[in-house]
């Protein structure tokens, strides 16, 4: 293989006060893949994400990112290296406008003297009007970001991890506390993002699941109990006594 | 709250030019030097009051230390102007002529070394800047990097203030103690006491206060001052964005320290003296109050906001001096719970929609002169006091 892998997690551990979150993981994503990870609650996903963007220090393994070796960086360095990551529930600025929540996320003008004399020049609002269409915002661009609905406040931070192009770019739940009809919207937004990056998102909606995944990763108690298509885990027997029976 | 946070721009503009209005024309025509002399007085609070729009409004750091940064300017112009006023001949009675009193009367005997750069008045202007930014930079990447913040970072502000505090009364024969410095007289053989150096350091005060005005202002509406306010909203995204969280906020503690700074050397000049009263605890929880008065957003409104309590301060204390520092924390209790947004607040809600109110009505008496023509200079008047003044 000539290139890297986007993203190659070896024998990656946490524990907290001997509670194993997550127990000698081994997780491969690809280049333009886009990975669903899902599993009962406590299973670990969220750490894993935690992990990755450097919130949570593995305790042991590695954690490959190209070329970037991330358990040892720290998370704004993760960020710059092209990881980028949305919360569970929707972190945006409440008291800046649309615009200003995706002007603020720009990656330029990222040390402190830099951002004091950033200039607001005409790629930055070019960017800020292309990131905002691709997701459904641009009409609402000057409205203060608290007033938007909760399916609008999940695309703005969509949006705002766009402005930042990552590379790769992990999801925890964004379709929680949708409307079908946003859902909808937000399969398309996925499938049309996910063309030049890699994408990998949690998520417990399993109607959403199978319209995005690429393929799909199960945990549970840390471990990865199946791997691969959607078709082929939903028919996993012990995927389908740890989390698809209840 | 959200409508004083958002969109300034434009009346922030119209609020520097009253309060440059009031400050710088309406003040020195209205009141006597005496009265004015306060005034400056107060106005030195203010440096501080701006300062925390800019730490603690907008960037939510709250600092209970904030005395500790007036002190440091206020102590190295002290220290100049001390060393000016012990000139040998003037002290030609002590022990050892040539050092402030207050060594002599400790029996120290020779200037320690700290204090001989203090003869010169470049090296004191650039300490009154450097000192407290250096100060500030060390706290504020010990306590950021490491993720100190909220309370914790105001209790350990409020412990430097107390420890400089104590030092400074402890070392008496290097600091004047618990008197502070006092009997300062001159400046480069210029007597800061007549009225004519108290009216000429009047404006430099209000000048100098209104270009921390006008600074704070452009650092708010800068992508700096944007990250400020998102950061104490969501520090976890903006620290997921790529930022170094601990960069910003330590710069803007450095910012806010040198403003209190200068406040503090242009109080030394303007009273005469420095004293350890003015540096710890209680004196950085008064400035927290006048910034609450004011307004935690709002840098106008913090400069009112000061004024305000200290006229209060001054009325009361002069008939009630017991009774006043109830009053002052049933005002903060009180402003907290009815109005948090503080004078600017109350401005916003009942000020404001007069003014536009006004602005239309003016406009469309343009567009037919004969209509509105005795109507507009009224209200005028009764906003100037009611929605600017409290």
């Amino acid at each position: 293989m000539a290139e890297f892998e986007m993203l190659t997690i070896q024998g990656l551990g946490v524990s907290f006060d001997g509670f194993k979150a997550v127990d000698d993981l081994n997780f491969l994503v690809d280049r333009n893949e886009l990975r669903v990870v899902i599993g009962p609650n406590g299973a670990g996903k969220t750490t894993l994400l935690d992990l990755i963007c450097g919130k949570t220090k593995a305790t042991s393994g590695t954690i490959r990112f190209k070329s970037h070796e991330l358990t040892a960086m720290k998370e704004h360095d993760i960020v710059r290296a092209g990881v980028g990551r949305k919360f569970q529930t929707p972190s945006i600025y409440e008291n800046l406008t649309v615009a200003e929540n995706l002007e603020v996320s720009f990656p330029r003008g990222r040390t402190a003297f830099g951002a004091l004399f950033f200039k607001r020049t005409a790629d930055v609002n070019e960017r800020v009007q292309r990131v905002a269409e691709e997701v459904l915002l641009s009409d609402k661009l000057e409205q203060q970001a608290a007033l938007l609905s909760h399916g609008q406040k999940q695309w703005l931070e969509i949006g705002m991890l766009l402005m930042q192009d990552p590379e790769l770019l992990m999801l925890d739940e964004p379709v929680a506390g949708m409307t079908v009809n946003e859902r909808e919207q937000t399969a398309e937004l996925l499938n049309r993002i996910s063309k030049n990056r890699s994408v990998i998102v949690i998520e417990h909606d399993m109607e959403f699941v199978r319209k995005i995944a690429h393929k799909v990763t199960v945990l549970h108690q840390g471990k990865v109990i199946a791997e691969g298509s959607m078709d082929k885990v939903t028919a996993d027997p012990r995927v389908i006594e740890v989390y698809l029976g209840h | 709250m959200n409508f004083v946070t958002k969109k300034l721009g434009k009346s922030e503009l119209i609020g520097v030019i009253v309060l440059s209005l009031v400050i710088l024309v309406i003040f020195p025509s209205v009141f006597n030097i005496f009265r004015l002399n306060l005034i400056g007085k107060y106005l030195t609070y203010a440096f501080v009051a701006v300062s925390l729009v800019l730490l603690w409004g907008n960037g939510g750091i709250l600092s209970l230390g904030q005395g500790v940064f007036f002190g440091l300017g206020g102590y190295c112009m002290a220290m100049f102007l001390k060393l000016e006023a012990s000139d040998p001949v003037a002290t030609k009675i002590q022990t050892t002529p040539g050092i402030p009193d207050f060594m002599d009367w400790n029996q120290i005997t020779k200037l320690p070394l700290f204090w001989r750069p203090f003869h010169s008045l470049t090296f004191t202007v650039l300490a009154i800047v450097l000192v407290p930014a250096l100060f500030s930079f060390v706290i504020g990447v010990a306590m950021f990097k490491r993720r100190v913040g909220g309370v914790y970072f105001a209790i350990i502000t409020q412990a430097v203030a107390l420890i400089l505090s104590i030092l400074i009364v402890g070392q008496q024969g290097l600091t004047g103690g618990i008197n502070g410095i006092t009997d300062l007289k001159t400046m480069h053989g210029w007597d800061i006491r007549s009225d004519s150096a108290k009216y000429i350091l009047y404006y430099v005060n209000a000048v100098l206060l209104i270009g921390c005005v006008v600074f704070t202002r452009w650092v708010l509406s800068t992508k700096f001052g944007m990250l400020l306010l998102a950061l104490r909203e969501k520090e976890d995204r903006v620290r997921f964005s790529g930022y170094d969280v601990a960069n910003f906020k330590t710069l803007a503690f450095c910012m806010s320290a040198v403003m209190c700074a200068i406040g503090g050397a242009m109080f030394t000049l303007q009273v005469g003296f420095m004293s350890p009263s003015f540096v710890g605890i209680t004196p950085s929880i008064e400035m927290v109050i006048y910034t609450a008065v004011g307004g935690r957003m709002s840098v106008i409104g913090a400069v009112f906001g000061t004024l305000l309590v200290n006229f209060a301060k001054t009325f009361f204390s002069e008939d009630y001096p017991d009774f006043w520092l109830f009053l002052m924390g049933a005002t903060f209790i009180g402003v907290v719970l009815l109005f948090p947004d503080g004078l600017a607040g109350l401005y916003e809600r009942y000020g404001k929609p007069c003014v536009q109110r006004l602005m239309r009505r003016s406009s469309a008496a343009k567009a037919e002169p004969s209509a509105m023509q005795s109507d507009p200079g009224v209200p005028v008047a009764a906003l100037e006091s009611g929605g600017k003044h409290g």
